[in-house]
Parts: structure tokens; sequence; C-alpha cells
């Protein structure tokens, strides 16, 4: 029961932070503590909520993804274009997912086969990807079709004033799948074991090779949804977005009480992460005197907070086994 | 007999062997550029100085250079240093604020922005060092700060800048060459002498083939882990400062972006092992002229600059290919399996 409690301390902590922060924020300025605010939360970070969710499986299993920014301006300039060039955008939705998740598989079955490291890979990964956008459209380009706007005007009405539009619904959608995946899965129930331990998981039998190619599938894919999220947000592709997007989502992954080195973790964890980086960003734009650069500094320093408070978990663990 | 054992001592000197396939690839990419690239290879001397496009992918290449020396050695004790970019932004933040808003002499500014960067670039090694924290993490955290405190002391502003001693370093002409060149060369100079006429270089060895061992041999590994770190953000100070002179302005948001990358591109390409142990200071450097050259040869062939990664990374997973011990040992068995046939 002790060693539950313990487990569960870096999450309870980031409720906790996020909890503070929001209240702080409210007590601060006016009208913050709305369900407004609370909507543009989801809405304005489903992108990176998405992304961060493929993320969280990555380094649950002990590895990073450094390509999903990459990737999901990738995904985003071929919708684009593809919408463009007279496609229905279900079908270019579907070719640019099967494209980000083949890509993921690809990177994996590099890392596995060949013992490479995975931040290496993946960092090859993300200046291919990035090229590649820029090879098929140099340009910002706008999705237009009629199809697309009507997707992108769908919202479902949470109060007065206060609505969720289809990238949040998205969001939350990939976030119970990914809890789902996470605890109620073989594929997740491995995840979690090759994480914590890759010789044991390999000994007692589990599909090591597979899951790895599998978690980096399910990363490209979530960097391409959210490449998708992102066009119906902003209407248009643009070969030069995300950059840095990959720091966001390692950042809110371990906000969220994930450990780097893998094997403890949980999605829910990191959608508390995103909401954090979301409250604070939002607090800085309603404060309007801080500047913007003030987010990376707060992060950084949030982020340092949570792996010095995992490391001294850690450290009290091994110390009273 | 003699010559042999000369090139021997040279070899060990630089690190050992493996630095033959970066030479055969530049020399590639060099071919390439003889045989497509009309006039790469013209060198002109005007107003006594040299001009030409190898004198330019010198130049150009001099940051990642700088770079490639501070990260060889984060590498070879078996870390990596993902902020070297951001302190480059904090460096030619903080020369920039000292020479203009803080009303010093380039002779006081320049250290003052070197000092400040290495502090923060040993922080990092802090981290690794003594909390325990994973390098890809610490300097990551490093890498998130250094872009905020770059931002806040420009105040988010582009400082533009008409210092003659920083657009000397920038962009001035030394021994007809640039004197980005000469920087290299003494940073190299200084490098060789550190690792290999102290024991310096023995102990990083040690650290990054066996900490446990080495911490049992009386190596002092967490000052060794520090000492790196800090001298990989003196690196990245010297680098971010030759780019806020080449550009006559420090702009924090796009100096040194991505050059962290570039950085651990030249070292592994240089054939340092990210396992560490090993390290290859003149591979590494070869390593930067080789995606300086990578670089030039696809603009001079029309490639657009923003197309240009596509090509680095496929030469990045080539190499890491060749390096691994499986796809060598996959090679070996389908050489055998293929050598009965042919004979048969």
């Amino acid at each position: 029961m002790r060693l539950l409690r313990r487990q569960h301390i870096p999450l309870l902590a980031t409720v906790g932070m996020l909890i503070v922060l929001f209240s702080v924020a409210s007590a601060l300025y006016p009208g913050f503590a709305s369900l407004r605010v609370v909507a543009n939360l989801f809405s304005d970070n489903a992108f990176l909520g998405i992304v961060a969710v493929g993320m969280t499986f990555v380094i649950l299993s002990g590895g990073i993804d450094l390509s999903v920014g990459a990737v999901l301006a990738f995904t985003t300039i071929l919708i684009a274009s593809l919408v463009g060039a007279g496609w229905h955008p279900l079908l270019a939705i579907s070719v640019a997912l099967v494209l980000g998740s083949g890509f993921g598989a690809a990177m994996g079955w590099l890392i596995h086969r060949f013992i490479l490291p995975p931040f290496l890979v993946t960092l090859a990964g993300m200046f291919f990807a990035r090229g590649m956008a820029f090879l098929v459209q140099a340009q910002s380009a706008v999705v237009s079709h009629p199809f697309y706007d009507a997707l992108g005007d769908l919202r479902l009405q949470i109060g007065p004033k206060a609505y969720l539009p289809i990238t949040a619904l998205l969001f939350l959608l990939v976030v119970l799948v990914g809890i789902v995946i996470a605890r109620r899965s073989r594929f997740g129930r491995a995840v979690y074991a090759i994480g914590g331990a890759e010789a044991s998981a390999l000994m007692m039998g589990l599909p090591v090779g597979r899951t790895k190619v599998r978690v980096y599938a399910l990363s490209g894919f979530c960097a391409s949804l959210g490449g998708v999220a992102a066009t119906l947000y902003m209407g248009s592709g643009n070969p030069a977005m995300g950059s840095g997007l990959e720091l966001d989502a390692i950042a809110a992954v371990v906000i969220g009480g994930t450990l780097l080195t893998g094997g403890v973790g949980s999605v829910f964890g990191t959608l508390a992460g995103v909401l954090i980086f979301g409250t604070i960003q939002s607090a800085l734009v309603f404060d309007g005197r801080l500047n913007s650069w003030w987010l990376r500094i707060v992060i950084a320093s949030l982020l340092l907070a949570f792996i010095l408070l995992q490391k001294a978990l850690a450290r009290s663990a091994s110390a009273h086994p | 007999m003699k010559t042999d054992s000369a090139w021997k001592a040279i070899s060990t000197w630089f690190g050992g062997g493996s630095i033959i396939w970066t030479l055969l690839g530049l020399a590639l990419l060099l071919l390439v550029d003889a045989v497509w690239v009309k006039d790469f290879f013209t060198l002109e001397w005007r107003d006594g100085h040299l001009y030409g496009t190898p004198v330019d992918i010198l130049h150009q290449g001099s940051k990642v250079m700088l770079l490639a020396l501070g990260m060889t050695l984060v590498i070879a004790t078996g870390g990596v240093d993902l902020s070297v970019g951001s302190l480059m932004a904090v460096a030619g933040a903080i020369a920039a604020w000292a020479l203009t808003a803080g009303g010093m002499s380039a002779a006081s500014a320049l250290p003052l922005a070197l000092l400040v960067t290495t502090l923060i670039g040993s922080l990092s090694g802090l981290l690794v060092a003594v909390l325990g924290v994973q390098p890809i993490v610490a300097t990551l955290v490093v890498m998130v700060a250094g872009r905020g405190i770059a931002m806040l002391v420009t105040g988010g502003q582009i400082l533009t800048l008409q210092d003659p001693t920083l657009r000397f370093i920038g962009g001035g002409y030394f021994l007809g060459l640039p004197f980005t060149v000469t920087l290299v060369v003494a940073l190299l100079a200084l490098t060789l002498f550190l690792t290999r006429r102290t024991a310096f270089g023995l102990f990083i060895e040690a650290t990054g083939d066996n900490e446990t061992a080495s911490r049992f041999c009386g190596v002092p590994v967490r000052l060794v882990k520090v000492l790196v770190y800090a001298f990989s953000g003196f690196c990245a100070a010297l680098a971010g400062i030759v780019a806020t002179g080449n550009i006559h302005a420090a702009d924090s948001a796009r100096v040194g972006e991505m050059m962290e990358l570039d950085a651990i591109f030249a070292v592994v390409v240089g054939g340092t092992a990210l396992t560490g142990g090993r390290f290859h200071l003149l591979g590494s450097l070869l390593g930067a002229l080789l995606i300086q050259t990578l670089t030039t040869t696809m603009y001079n062939l029309g490639v657009p600059p923003t197309v240009a990664p596509v090509p680095k990374a496929v030469v990045i997973v080539l190499v890491c290919l060749l390096q691994s011990p499986v796809f060598q040992a996959r090679l070996r068995t389908w050489k055998k399996a293929k050598t009965p046939e042919v004979t048969a």
C-alpha cells in the first residue's frame, strides 16, 4: 500500500500543481476562472496534447521521439496540398495518417533491429520529415473544401459562450483511448514491462521487438493526427510548423509524472501536464506585461523541479525497499 | 618503418583510425563538386584575402567545428549536450547587451559573455554529475531555459551592433584566411593539449568507458563530467560570438537554432561512438566540414535550403548503420553466405 502511494506522488504533485496554478491565475486575473478559458485550454493545446499522448507511450517504453514536430508539419502541408489538388479531405487524412504511422514504424524498426540509439534515429527522422514537408510545398497553403470547413465548424456547447471545438474533442478522445490502451491492453502492459526492464520483458516472453516498432508507429500516428487537428485549428498547412513541439511534448509528459527512464507514468498525467503548460501560457497572455519567453523559463524550471522530485522519490524508494 | 611508427604516433595523438570513412565521404563529395559544380575549386587572391568556395566552406563550417570540439568530449564521457545552440544565443545576447546597454568595451564584454555562458553550461554538468540526471534531460532543461534567458537579455529584440572587434571575429581576415579558421585551429590546439598532454583526456575516456570502475580507480568522475560540459559551454560561447559578429546582430530567437544537431552529427560522422570511451577530435572537425560541404554542394546544385535536411538525415542513418555492430555482423554473414555461391 505504501509503495502504491509513493508511485502516485508525482501524479498527485502534477494535479496539485495544476489546481494551484489555475487558482493563482484566477485570483490574479479577473475573468480567468471561466468555462471559456477552460474550453480554450483544450482547444489551443489540442495538437500538442495529441502528440504528447503518443510521446507518453514512447517514453514509457524507455525511448524518445524527436521527429513528432516535423511529422506534424509534414502532415499539415500534405493534407493542404492533396486537398488543393482535388482529393477528398477524408482520403487525404487517411493517406497522411498511414504515412505518419508507417514512418514511425520504420524508425522503430531501425531502432530495434540494429540497436541504434532512439534519439539519433528520430533526430534523423526529424530532419527527413522536415525536409520532405518543404519538398511537398515550400509555402503555407490554405485548406479549402466545403467538407473541411463543415468539419472545422463542428463544436459542442458546454456552457454560455463556451464551446469545445472538434480539435478539443479529438484531443479528449485520444486521451481516453490512450488511457484504455495503456491500462487495459496487452500492448500497454508490454510497453510498461519493456520500459521497466527490457531484459526481463524479453525473458518473460513478451514480444519486445514488435512492441517497440508499434510504439514508434503509435507516436507517428499521433503526430500526424496532431497535424490533422492543426489543419482544422488553423485552416491551413505549413511546412515550418511545429518546430520545438517535440520539446514541449516531452516537457508535458515529464511534468505529467512519467519517468524518462521508462516504465512508470500515465496518459492521464500527460493530460494534466499539457493543461499545466496551457495554463501558464494563458496566464502570460492574460497578464500582457510578461513576455512569452518567460514561458520557456517557467517550463524549464518546472521540468527541473519534477525531475528532481522523481530523483528524490527513486532514491527514497531504493533506500527503503 | 620509421614513417610507419610516426604515422601511428600521429593517429594515436588524434585518437586512432576510423576517420578513413569520413575522409572518403568528404572526398566523394568533393568529387561530385569537381564534376558538377562550376568553378568549385577556383581560388582567387584579392585585396590580400583568399576567396573561393572552399574558403567559404571553412568559414561557414567554423561554428559547427567549434561546437563539435566541445561536443566530442561530452560524448566521449557517454553524455550528449543539447544546449549548445541555445548557449550560442545566450553568449551573443550577453555580448550585445554588454556592448550596447552595458556600455562596455569589447575587451570586457566578450570575456563576460564567455564566462557567463561557460557557467550556464557547467550547470548541466552539475545536474548530470551531482544529481545523476540523464544527460539528454539535463541539457534539454538548459536548452529550453537558455533560449528564454537569451530572449530576456535582448528584450526579445534583434540588437544590431557595429563593434569592430566583434565584426573582426565574425567576418574578419587573418593571414589571408577568415579569422574563424584561426579560431578553430587555436581551439583544436588547446583541446589537443588538454586531452593529450594532460591526464584529462585519459580521465574522459575512462569515465566514458566504465564509470564505476573509474571511480574505484580514483578518477574524479564527477569533476570530469562538470568540466566537459563547462568546456562545451565555452565552445558554444565562442561559436555564438562568431555567429553574432557574422551578422552584426544578436538574434536570440534564431542564432544557433538546430546547431546542436549539426554538432552531434559532426561528432558521430567523425567516428566518435555515442556510447563513449573513445574520441576523435580531428574526425569531428572533418565531420563538421563534411556537413558544410554537403550543405554548400546542395545549394550549388540548386536544392532549396529547406529541403537540404533530407540528404543529411540519410547520411546520419547510413553512418549509424555502418557503426552498428548488429549491422556489421549481418553484413559479414551475408558475405559468407554469398561467397560459396560465387565460387560454385
